[in-house]
């Protein structure tokens, strides 16, 4: 029945604008003279328009910010998030001044020098000293820019450490994540994808020795304030491991290990108390209770973020952030790769 | 000069072929044509059939993001089995924002815009009677017209069309077990793609030939509208890039059909692992954005050499800055080799690339800047003539700077880790290239459409057709850097699985309203198109009063394009509003008068 009727929709459509253009040839010829060409009466109303339309552009992009700026991320859960956010600050501001410039500068010329009769543009060609002006500005605020993002991303690549981070698997498979702690000896087993069958899902060798007191987990806990050195796996398809509260990022490519760092400084308890997330939990709870759906708590949550098939939009894991005591009491409730299998 | 005498010989050639000019019947005339203004014709039909292909796909899988697993008997119309009881099934919206992405940056945006554009306008503009090699061009615009058809095909097949995103990364698009896309889907997808590589070299050798051998008595490099200098610079970008797309996807084809390990390595899949080793999925991914970042230049210097010259001749100004301009275009040109691995920031390669290409790619802010600094300086004091096709050129440099601006904060390899692949890199592609391009196209359609059909376009449905789809694609695509901005990922089928997004639902539904407000507008950019083209005034030789050679030709097409002698060139193409002269304009083929000082 829709289907008809969208047809129908479509058909009507296309007779109004037949109908329309009929008036409009109507009307042109009753005006005889005129022809298609810009008058100046359309100069002015389009330079009008180009006034009115771009400012309010410009306009309801300061709305937006005002409206939604609080959508963004609460305040970064790690060590390096700070930096991060400081470099993107210094970055937003520096694209929100030319922004804020530029695009009015251009819908006021648009206007202002919007055509009119008997008045002749300025044959102006070239000017080597602005031009050379505005090539010079934005490379010195590039300078600054790249300087400082390479320094960001050397600490974050290559962190150093005071204390021995603590090594931690996350393993991918559509679609799901899987973690693998390495236990005491802080060295993970050897595993291949030729290992895997059953219930040893990520292909733990268990000749290993090393393999022994490694702990596979479906959640991941991390100590609060300790260097966590993540190394990623994928078993069938790229996936990503998107930590959006930690402003980490790193793909899990089958057939080789890839690696990130990053040291939790916010427990999961506390990051529920800032303000930011407590506003934001309300506002969901209330749009899921219009739904009749449960009441949400605050998570750190791990996303997939390389698409991955058909259940990509739900591959997820929660990470729970905690004090070294409760870390190490939940750990010790795991069972190691050889009590398992 | 050498260049002179072979120009004149190959004029010469030309003029003797043209006194055997015979009757021509349909298929000689519209189908296996020689003539490069028909065959650009053929390119833009074609882009536009693929283009309306690719926007409908948007609306579709924009409706299941706002109202995510509803119903709607319309995706049921649309998708049939994909959609049972009108709810979209995720491996078809994943096969959707795939081929919507093929679709546009392929099909839309580099075949249309540039095999249109550079077709029509590269012999007109420099003076020459038709191609260097018309039988290649006919070849070309016939690869890509299979290579369409191909695609469409794709949209048939059992398993569904290809669906690991318009990047194809293997192990996804490999293997036919990863997901129903990459069965024949994916494919379709290879061989189409593999012929569509064929056209555009094709086509751009033709154009770098053309450009370099061909011009006429006069037309140096630096007397070259920016149009020409910027599909010159396109075309060479193209020989250079998309053979190695090319490689990329004949080796995935014998990954997929002959077992080979380029890019597979230790997979687990349906139970069983995979008799692939040795081979790396992030090689694949060089190999494609080595193309890819080209590509996103291929796409965008066609639409800026476009609204250079829309918006010199409707400011009735030069363009401001000339060498500057043809400077920035080559130094983005080569910038856009080295900088591939910004889109691979988060691929685990060795972090001193990364810092590599941090650097080379913000680089490419500067000479960006100095072109969106120019356009403007374009418009200041002068006399700017609303056309349709004035109104996209300024709206290009107004997505050229938002876009660019938020492509600082991307290229910067430090910043881009928390936002990859979330929905702030989906509105800064869409913005920067996506939309620039697109009014690029559509600046050169209402600019150019009298020299394509000797009829104008109806001006009253350009300005409703901009005015909406300018508010409409700001308002699709601006709200998206703040969902970026709140953690959201692209290419999720349902944002309901994260509690967390859930307070974003409302700027989704926002965008799917506008999203199909705009989509709709561009039924009257159609309806305008077809209607002109048989119904439209007639046209005058030179409607906008334009200094370049093409508006020397008649109304009327003819082989050769100049009845008489090739047209001699004096002035480069920017003598508008020159002190001293009767006009606003003075077109190239004038010669300088007594005491006129060339200025350029």
């Amino acid at each position: 029945m829709s289907a008809v009727s969208i047809i129908v929709l479509v058909v009507l459509v296309i007779l109004t604008l037949v109908q329309v253009m009929r008036i409009s040839e109507i009307s042109s010829e009753i005006q005889k003279g005129k022809d298609n060409d810009v008058s100046p009466k359309d100069n002015d109303t389009q330079g009008r328009l180009m006034l009115l339309v771009g400012f309010g552009f410009i306009i309801s992009v300061v709305v937006m910010y005002i409206a939604w700026g609080r959508h963004s991320l609460p305040e970064p859960s790690s060590a390096h998030g700070a930096e991060i956010d400081s470099l993107w600050n210094l970055s937003m501001l520096i694209i929100n001044i030319v922004f804020f410039i530029v695009q009015p500068i251009l819908f006021y010329f648009a206007y202002k020098y919007r055509g009119k009769k008997g008045t002749k543009a300025t044959y102006y060609e070239h000017n080597n000293r602005l031009e050379l002006f505005w090539t010079m500005v934005p490379a010195l605020a590039l300078a600054v820019l790249i300087i400082w993002g390479l320094n960001v991303w050397s600490t974050l690549m290559m962190p150093e450490n005071e204390e021995e981070p603590i090594l931690v698997e996350v393993y991918a498979q559509q679609f799901n994540w899987t973690v693998r702690y390495s236990g005491g000896d802080n060295e993970l087993g050897y595993a291949t994808v030729h290992e895997i069958a059953g219930a040893n899902i990520v292909g733990v060798d268990t000749q290993d020795p090393a393999s022994a007191d490694d702990i596979i987990a479906k959640e991941l806990h991390l100590p609060v304030g300790k260097p966590i050195q993540f190394a990623f796996r994928s078993q069938d398809v790229i996936h990503s491991a998107y930590f959006p509260h930690f402003r980490a990022q790193m793909n899990c490519v089958p057939g080789s290990v890839t690696n990130f760092q990053f040291t939790p400084t916010i427990t999961t308890a506390e990051i529920r108390q800032n303000k930011d997330v407590k506003a934001h939990v309300e506002e969901v709870n209330e749009i899921r209770k219009a739904k009749g759906e449960d009441v949400w708590d605050f998570n750190y949550v791990l996303l997939c973020n390389k698409i991955c098939g058909a259940a990509h939009y739900n591959m997820q894991m929660d990470i729970v952030v905690e004090t070294q005591d409760e870390f190490d009491a939940w750990l010790k409730e795991q069972k190691t790769v050889a009590e398992t299998l | 000069m050498s260049t002179t005498t072979t120009t004149e010989k190959n004029n010469h050639f030309q003029d003797h072929l043209m006194e055997h000019h015979h009757e021509e019947n349909f298929f000689t005339k519209y189908l296996f044509t020689m003539d490069h203004k028909m065959i650009g014709k053929q390119f833009l039909i074609t882009g536009m059939f693929m283009g309306i292909i690719g926007v409908m796909m948007s609306m579709l899988f924009r409706l299941e993001i706002a109202y995510p697993e509803q119903s709607f008997p319309i995706l049921e119309f649309f998708l049939g089995k994909w959609a049972p009881d009108g709810v979209m099934d995720p491996n078809i919206y994943l096969a959707l924002v795939t081929i919507h992405g093929t679709i546009m940056v392929f099909f839309v945006l580099t075949a249309g815009l540039s095999g249109t554009f550079s077709n029509l306008l590269i012999p007109l503009q420099i003076g020459a009677r038709d191609m260097a090699s018309g039988f290649m061009n006919a070849l070309s615009y016939w690869f890509f017209f299979t290579s369409s058809v191909v695609m469409v095909v794709s949209l048939f097949v059992e398993s569904g069309p290809a669906a690991a995103g318009w990047t194809v990364y293997p192990p996804l698009s490999a293997l036919p077990q990863a997901m129903p896309g990459s069965g024949a889907g994916m494919t379709l997808w290879l061989i189409s793609m593999t012929l569509f590589i064929v056209s555009s070299l094709l086509g751009s050798l033709n154009y770098i030939v053309t450009v370099l051998n061909m011009r006429t008595k006069g037309m140096s490099m630096t007397r070259l509208p920016l149009t020409i200098w910027a599909f010159f610079v396109t075309a060479v970008l193209g020989v250079l890039s998309f053979p190695v797309l090319l490689s990329a996807a004949l080796l995935l084809m014998f990954d997929r059909m002959l077992g080979t390990s380029f890019y597979l390595s230790d997979i687990f899949m349906g139970g069983e692992v995979l008799s692939y080793s040795g081979g790396s999925p992030v090689l694949y991914q060089h190999l494609f954005w080595f193309l890819g970042h080209p590509e996103v230049y291929i796409i965008l210097l066609p639409a800026l050499g476009i609204s250079s010259e829309v918006i010199a001749t409707n400011s009735r100004k030069p363009i401001f800055g000339y060498r500057a301009m043809v400077g920035s275009i080559l130094a983005i040109a080569f910038l856009s080799f080295i900088v591939w691995g910004h889109h691979m920031f988060v691929t685990g390669m060795n972090p001193f690339l990364g810092s590599v290409f941090t650097f080379t790619t913000l680089l490419i802010a500067i000479p960006s800047a100095v072109k969106a600094f120019n356009y403007i300086t374009t418009l200041w004091k002068g006399n700017i003539q609303f056309t349709p096709a004035m109104l996209f050129s300024i709206a290009l440099v107004s997505t050229f700077v938002t876009g660019g601006l938020t492509g600082v904060i991307l290229g910067d390899s430090a910043l881009d880790i928390n936002v990859h692949d979330t929905y702030f890199v989906v509105a800064h592609f869409h913005i920067v290239m996506g939309l620039s391009a697109i009014y690029g196209m559509f600046a050169g359609v209402y600019h150019w459409f009298p020299k394509m059909y000797g009829r104008m376009m109806n001006k009253s449905m350009g300005y409703a057709h901009f005015w909406l789809t300018f508010i409409t694609a700001y308002g699709v695509f601006f709200p998206m850097h703040f969902l970026g901005m709140a953690g959201l990922p692209r290419r999720y089928y349902s944002n309901t699985a994260f509690p967390m997004f859930d307070n974003l639902a409302d700027i989704n539904v926002l965008i799917t309203y506008f999203a199909i407000i705009g989509g709709a507008a561009q039924l009257i950019f159609i309806f305008n198109f077809f209607y002109s083209i048989w119904r439209g005034p007639k046209a005058k030789q030179n409607p906008w009063r334009g200094n370049s050679l093409e508006w020397t030709t008649p109304v009327e097409h003819i082989h050769g394009n100049w009845p008489g002698d090739v047209p001699v060139v004096y002035r480069w193409a920017y003598d508008y509003s020159k002190p001293g002269a009767e006009e606003d304009f003075v077109p190239q083929n004038v010669p300088l008068a007594e005491g006129e000082e060339s200025g350029h």
